[in-house]
């Protein structure tokens, strides 16, 4: 018969036909994947650009520079300011150099800058990338997405100034751990580092405490805003539970990672001064100064968790127990800022556009007469003082020149001391040579050769000096009519201008 | 509109006749009004007419028909205000976005941008319902604690997203779709530019636009240079605020029918949108004491 009996009843789910894709919540997992992807792109994409670049730099590893910049902005960050964009690009110029060394600075420069402004993405009005992705709807149809994000943002410091600081997406690509938590990963990566610690094995030591620090500053950066927000505006921010939790989270973080650090450190220090190896000496020197790193930006964080509480109950008085006030009943923030930001754009577009009408006030709209016009177009234009205010003539006065030797002795005595690097001479016979061309400059020598018995090495290094004088006693008597001491063996020392230019920078 | 006028002196009960001379000063009066920067109490002659405005009956009621025909709203006469006047909808002296500035009428982005600057910027300048309605009240802000705090809100908005595991990435083909908040939120806070200048695209690059052309509307004094530069409101912006914008702008609001109506005056009851912003009853919030 054809009675229908509920049992009979075929499941919606099968009579609706097959799915055409697995439902939102399979993609879901999905899209998160794709805009991890998303975030490595740019990167990809400076090597793939780098050949349309006016020169020969297909040589450079962009994407090796990209993430060396990452990694700079990230440890330059603090709580406060961001990174020095200069200082970013002369910190990538010695790895660029390194990649092409006999390519001039001013080439490495530039692709320096090429880099640091493609991360940034300079040319567009947002300064961001946009991936653009596809993800199935609740009802079954496919939907592209936009998905804008940044690696490098840069944002106003004291000043007037640009600072950069890299994003959470930045700092999730470079760690390589995507959308993990950051407490359980630091953690994480501190347990690593002890373990590895006590087995000795102090290069995977390393990189676990360069991670380690990576979360370090990414776990202030999440507290650094939740503070700033309590700063601007204590009832945006949830006090009577979220932010005390947060705080005491945070407190107890702190003196965790204070302890772990310090028990750490207690042990590197021990495996350094303990080590026979050389290289596992530089390594564990290396890892002190990682965790002391990582303590000093703790204690940033406590200090600053210390002032949230003092901070929150000032802004209180002044808020709260002001005298109330008859109000208009206008809440701008409640009634309108608020509830006007999850709109489209093109609605909430409507009300900012009758906020401004009425908002900005008047302006007296200009009137052009034909007679003023004539006389503007006519008026020369006004020159303008580039150079200010003229300066009054300097009234010097001649001071008489009272030095002991003339210029042009000091010129013979240094013609004199340009010895080859190969053939030093003995203070003897530089002073008898001097005394035959003039009485006075035996003087002058013997006190240029005294000075370099202590060459001045420190400056030589930072001016990048290509060599130096330098004075050696080897116990030989002067045998001089005008002077006594020692007959200094007196020569010059070639310096390596090059390799200590690399190290100057290195060490900066 | 000299009939306009006279019409209005004879229908009033006042006996005196209008002279050219009563006209000639209630323009003059408004005249001064139209100049925002003007401080009453530095020019004598604007403080006699401001305190014959206030004790001459007939002579207000000039002033304003005055105004009126002008095509403008006066929101209060007073000695610390001034002669305070702003634009009606359609008048010579009202300010379009597309004069203000000139990428907006290309791009709704933008447009949206410029506007939200300003709300911003007043939302700021009186944090609470209280701020707006005190006289007294004088607001300090700063071009980057705007944008913070405007960013601060959308972060807000994204974590609330999150949470809910929503996807607030818009679809490719529908931008007026696209959430507001994002629109800020992505937008870059500053910029580094060949001439050291304020990048005009970036967010704090629009607010500074918004409070230069509020100085210059006699609405805020500039103080300082700190924090990308420090303002202080005068009553002038109070005024326009509190009695020309933020009606406008919540009216527009109804019509959306996003906020609830609750008895059509505003209250200081919270709009039901402030409950799911993580607000807490004792947050020290005046409305929830």
């Amino acid at each position: 018969m054809t009675s229908p009996a509920p049992t009979d009843s075929v499941p919606p789910q099968l009579s609706a036909g097959p799915r055409p894709a697995p439902g939102p919540a399979a993609d879901e997992g999905l899209a998160r994947r794709l805009r991890a992807l998303a975030c490595t792109a740019p990167l990809h994409d400076l090597d793939a650009r780098k050949a349309n670049l006016a020169g020969e730099y297909s040589v450079y590893g962009m994407a090796e520079v990209a993430l060396s910049a990452i990694d700079l902005v990230t440890l330059n960050m603090d709580f406060d300011t961001g990174a020095d964009h200069e200082q970013i690009v002369a910190r990538l110029i010695p790895r660029i150099s390194a990649q092409t060394p006999h390519r001039p600075t001013a080439e490495h420069e530039r692709v320096a800058r090429w880099v640091l402004e493609n991360l940034i993405n300079v040319g567009s009005v947002d300064r961001g990338f946009r991936a653009v992705y596809g993800t199935f709807a609740p009802d079954g149809s496919y939907v592209r997405r936009d998905y804008d994000f940044k690696l490098i943002e840069e944002v106003p410091g004291p000043g007037g100034t640009v600072y950069l600081r890299t994003t959470d997406e930045a700092v999730n690509v470079l760690v390589g751990a995507l959308d993990t938590d950051v407490t359980s990963a630091q953690i994480a990566a501190e347990v690593k580092l002890e373990v590895l610690i006590n087995r000795g094995r102090l290069a995977d030591a390393q990189l676990a405490a360069e991670q380690a620090r990576y979360r370090t500053v990414q776990y202030s950066e999440t507290l650094r805003r939740a503070l700033e927000a309590t700063r601007r505006n204590v009832r945006a921010v949830d006090w009577l539970n979220a932010v005390p939790d947060m705080i005491a989270e945070a407190l107890d973080h702190v003196a965790d990672r204070y302890r772990h650090e310090n028990a750490i450190l207690t042990n590197i220090r021990k495996a350094r001064d303990e080590t026979e190896d050389a290289e596992n000496k530089r390594r564990a020197a290396e890892l002190v100064d990682i965790v002391k790193d990582c303590i000093r930006r703790h204690t940033q964080l406590q200090s600053r968790l210390l002032e949230a509480g003092p901070l929150f109950r000032a802004e209180q008085d002044r808020q709260a127990f002001a005298t109330p006030m008859t109000t208009s009943g206008t809440d701008l923030y409640g009634h309108l800022l608020a509830p006007l930001l999850p709109l489209p754009l093109e609605q909430a577009s409507r009300v900012t556009g009758a906020f401004f009408a009425r908002g900005a006030g008047l302006r007296t709209p200009v009137s052009v007469r034909v007679g003023d016009l004539v006389d503007i177009l006519l008026t020369p234009p006004v020159e303008r003082e580039h150079l200010g205010a003229e300066m009054p003539e300097p009234d010097l006065i001649a001071t008489p020149d009272d030095s002991r030797f003339s210029e042009e002795q000091l010129a013979a005595a240094m013609e004199l001391l340009d010895l080859p690097a190969d053939a030093p001479r003995r203070l003897s016979g530089l002073l008898a040579e001097a005394r035959r061309s003039d009485p006075d400059l035996p003087y002058l020598v013997a006190l240029l050769a005294v000075h370099a018995a202590s060459p001045a090495v420190g400056t030589a290094y930072r001016q990048g000096e290509e060599k130096l004088l330098f004075a050696v006693d080897d116990g030989t008597e002067l045998d001089d009519p005008e002077f006594g001491g020692a007959d200094l063996i007196v020569g010059t020392a070639l310096l390596d201008a090059v390799g200590m230019a690399a190290d100057r920078t290195e060490a900066a | 509109m000299s009939e306009y006028v006279e019409a209005e002196a004879s229908a009033g009960a006042a006996p005196a006749a209008v002279t050219p001379a009563d006209a000639a000063d209630a323009a003059r009066l408004v005249a001064f009004g139209l100049q925002p920067k003007l401080q009453p109490a530095r020019d004598q002659e604007y403080t006699e007419l401001l305190r014959r405005y206030r004790e001459d009956p007939a002579f207000a009621r000039l002033a304003d028909a005055v105004a009126a025909g002008l095509g403008l709203v006066v929101l209060e006469v007073s000695p610390r205000a001034g002669m305070a006047v702003t634009a009606a909808e359609d008048s010579v002296f009202a300010v379009r976005m597309g004069d203000y500035a000139r990428r907006t009428s290309a791009d709704g982005g933008d447009r949206f941008l410029h506007g939200l600057a300003h709300l911003a910027v007043a939302a700021l300048a009186f944090p609470r319902p209280e701020d707006l309605a005190d006289d007294g009240y004088i607001g300090r802000i700063t071009v980057n604690g705007v944008d913070a705090f405007v960013r601060q809100a959308c972060r807000r908005l994204e974590e609330r997203a999150e949470e809910l595991g929503e996807n607030t990435d818009p679809a490719t083909d529908a931008p007026g779709l696209e959430a507001a908040w994002r629109i800020w939120a992505r937008r870059s806070a500053t910029g580094a530019t060949k001439d050291a200048r304020r990048l005009a695209g970036s967010t704090t690059g629009i607010i500074g636009k918004a409070v230069a052309f509020l100085t210059d509307s006699g609405f805020l004094q500039r103080t300082g240079d700190d924090q990308g530069g420090t303002y202080r409101t005068t009553a002038r912006y109070q005024l326009q605020v509190r009695d020309m914008a933020g009606g406008a702008a919540m009216a527009e609001l109804l019509e959306l029918g996003v906020v609830p109506v609750t008895d059509g005056t505003a209250t200081l009851m919270p709009a039901e949108h402030t409950e799911d912003l993580d607000l807490v009853a004792d947050a020290g919030l005046p409305f929830h004491s």
